[in-house]
């Protein structure tokens, strides 16, 4: 279901808006409308936002995102073109009626969390029901259980200055969290902080979002960021919109050049996952396979590790060609005894970045399963190298060609 | 050389208009004039009532709780000197006067710092009365309080009320302004209305910014003082006043000390009030 729709929004700054509205209608660039002390913020602008969706808006800095953010809690008060919020334009609202929707259906988290450095942490969180006027002890109570959403279950009476930048930002989050607006708002909520933060809160907010399905506005100039987390991505250059689209269409098939420009510095080994750089399992070993039996079909694969399956396709680990070799040696008749269960799986899901951290430390191909353990496929180094080396090919190709043209 | 022109009437037409506003509203000002002087009277005659060391260990106490042992402890010393010097009368009547005009000064300069902080237009109606008040000479306005508020202690502590609301003011003002835009526009977001944003956000953290307007404004009282004893104020300043019309150093010096003393004793306990405590406590 719907939930936000923004249609031809327009919002430009100066003393006579009117005046700089009919320059942009006659087709005037942003620089030239500046000459007349006027600047546009965003022009014309229209996409739409589904119920429990993450959408993220992303751009350069000066490309209007911010502006375009605080439009739609009337922060800015847009020049023209309505928001529909559950089906009503919020921007004819009357001041009461402003009121309210700020304070039940749409809350924001800041870049610079921009918490009350005179209450405590708990008071901050509960800033937003004290305005709404919940009593003193149900808003206590609210404020805590969306401390302890975000972790920061202990720290209600600390004052903000005693709390690090992370923690800070989790203040920022509860806050926005306990009135339980449908809508949150997101200005480069995690730019502040510094990588490893960032990448915490971000896989923080898709678990939280996983529970509780709220509609987000997500702001960042981070690409990475955007295609991590974001549902759909609008990219925006110089107030307008360029390209609206998932990840993958993004990434895929950019609009311009200016979105090629940007997706060429993706660093894509977050963006690939299990699932597109693993290979089928050509060779598996069975528990009911003698050793001799795996060792041939190894030598014929020229592996130094098989992985053992079931018939039906369940994962049950793996055994080493030294382990195969000695129970040869001892005479054996079967490998159940020597296969390792402790070895590492990926899901469908894990990413590169990570996959590359396992192959440090686990020499073998590496087994992808899915949900009930039954074995997808495998991934292997050379598979990993191929899918990066051709992840930059096909990103740089287009933007090459278009240098010629 | 001479001008051509005639001089213009400024101050034969500043008479009349206080002549007329003298004769026409002189009747509130009196009413008002007397009801500040029983207020002050009160309260000098009860804090004289009081025995000195008692009221010297409550500074003492006050000092110690707002801004630790150090002042407290030079209070404590500073006051039993004053005592010592049998100043103690003029001291209090000066501390009274000092805290009616401050009291004053800040129930009249809060609001109005308010309001020019949240209005523009009024900070510009505002600020000019400000620069006029706080750079005419202070003597000046004692010579228009006489007529509206008789002499003694009530003219003074007008006059003195004029001339040290200014930095309250302007402190407010600044206080307000200064409050991040983010934070502005969190309290905003979450749907404040202007009374909240003001309550919640705006003032809190305006507060030590007034604080140092309000110590500013305990100054500024403090140095009319003496000047004010020329319409017969009384307290310290009169010391120095007669000490200064019968030429004796020694006696002037002793009401001096005095008064650096008291404006010791205020300045360091009304800086310390309002100050975060958290923030006192990681040395900021």
């Amino acid at each position: 279901m719907q939930k936000i729709r923004v249609e031809h929004l327009t919002k430009v700054f100066g003393p006579h808006p009117e005046q700089a509205l009919r320059l942009l209608d006659a087709g005037k660039s942003n620089a030239d409308i500046r000459k007349t002390g006027h600047a546009v913020g965003i022009a014309d602008v229209s996409f739409d936002v589904e119920e429990g969706e993450l959408l993220v808006i992303m751009g350069l800095s000066g490309s209007g995102k911010s502006t375009l953010l605080r439009c739609l809690n009337l922060l800015n008060v847009p020049s023209r073109g309505s928001i529909f919020v559950d089906g009503e334009d919020v921007t004819r609202h009357g001041r009461e009626q402003l009121l309210d929707f700020r304070r039940r259906k749409i809350s924001m988290v800041f870049q610079h969390f921009a918490l009350f450095p005179h209450r405590s942490v708990a008071d901050n969180a509960a800033y937003g029901l004290e305005v709404q006027g919940v009593a003193p002890d149900e808003r206590r109570a609210r404020a805590v259980e969306a401390l302890e959403l975000v972790g920061l279950k202990g720290w209600e009476d600390a004052r903000p200055n005693q709390l690090s930048g992370g923690m800070q930002q989790r203040v920022g989050l509860a806050r926005a969290l306990a009135v339980k607006s449908d809508i949150l708002l997101m200005d480069e909520a995690f730019s502040a902080l510094d990588p490893l933060i960032r990448r915490d809160m971000q896989q923080e907010l898709a678990s939280l979002q996983r529970r509780m399905k709220k509609t987000i506005v997500f702001i960042t100039h981070d690409l990475d960021e955007a295609l991590q987390i974001g549902d759909r991505i609008v990219l925006m250059k110089d107030g307008r919109v360029v390209q609206i689209g998932t990840p993958e269409e993004i990434l895929n098939h950019p609009a311009d050049a200016y979105v090629e420009r940007f997706v060429e510095n993706v660093d894509m080994s977050r963006v690939l996952t299990a699932n597109t750089v693993m290979g089928r399992a050509r060779e598996v070993a069975h528990p009911q396979d003698g050793p001799r039996t795996v060792l041939r079909k190894m030598t014929e694969g020229s592996d130094t590790s098989m992985l053992v399956v079931e018939r039906d396709h369940t994962l049950l680990g793996s055994v080493t060609l030294d382990a195969l070799d000695a129970a040869v040696s001892e005479g054996r008749k079967d490998i159940v005894a020597l296969i390792q269960r402790d070895a590492p799986t990926l899901d469908p899901d894990t990413p590169l970045t990570d996959i590359i951290n396992l192959m440090a430390e686990w020499p073998y191909r590496l087994p992808v399963v899915d949900d009930q353990h039954k074995l997808l496929g495998v991934v292997t180094r050379p598979r990993v190298i191929n899918a990066l080396a051709q992840s930059r090919a096909t990103v740089a190709e287009p933007a090459e060609r278009s240098a010629n043209a | 050389m001479t001008f051509m022109i005639p001089k213009l009437p400024l101050a034969h037409s500043i008479d009349v208009m206080l002549d007329w506003l003298t004769t026409h509203i002189s009747f509130i000002t009196k009413a008002f004039s007397h009801g500040i002087s029983v207020l002050i009277d009160g309260m000098v005659h009860g804090l004289l009532w009081l025995p000195p060391w008692l009221l010297i260990a409550a500074v003492a106490l006050l000092a110690w709780r707002a801004a630790g042992w150090r002042v407290a402890l030079g209070s404590l010393v500073g006051l039993l000197l004053l005592w010592n010097l049998r100043l103690w009368s003029a001291t209090v009547e000066t501390f009274t006067l000092v805290l009616i005009s401050t009291l004053i000064a800040v129930a009249v300069g809060l609001p109005l710092g308010i309001a020019a902080a949240l209005s523009k237009r009024t900070a510009r109606v505002v600020m000019p009365i400000l620069d006029f008040m706080q750079t005419m000479p202070a003597f000046v306005y004692l010579i228009p309080a006489i007529p509206f508020f008789g002499l003694g202690a009530v003219s003074a502590s007008v006059a003195t009320v004029i001339f040290a609301t200014p930095p309250t003011i302007r402190l407010t003002v600044l206080g307000i302004r200064q409050v991040p835009k983010d934070l502005i526009e969190a309290a905003d977001a979450f749907g404040s209305t202007r009374r909240q944003k003001l309550f919640k956000v705006q003032l809190p953290m305006a507060v030590p910014t007034i604080m140092a307007g309000v110590n500013q404004t305990v100054m500024l009282s403090l140095s009319m003082v003496v000047i004010a004893a020329m319409i017969g104020a009384g307290g310290l300043g009169g010391e120095v006043w007669r000490a200064i019309q019968r030429l004796e150093p020694g006696k002037g010096f002793e009401a001096g000390i005095a008064i650096v003393i008291l404006a010791m004793i205020l300045d360091r306990i009304t800086q310390r009030i309002g100050r975060d405590p958290s923030a006192r406590e990681s040395g900021q």
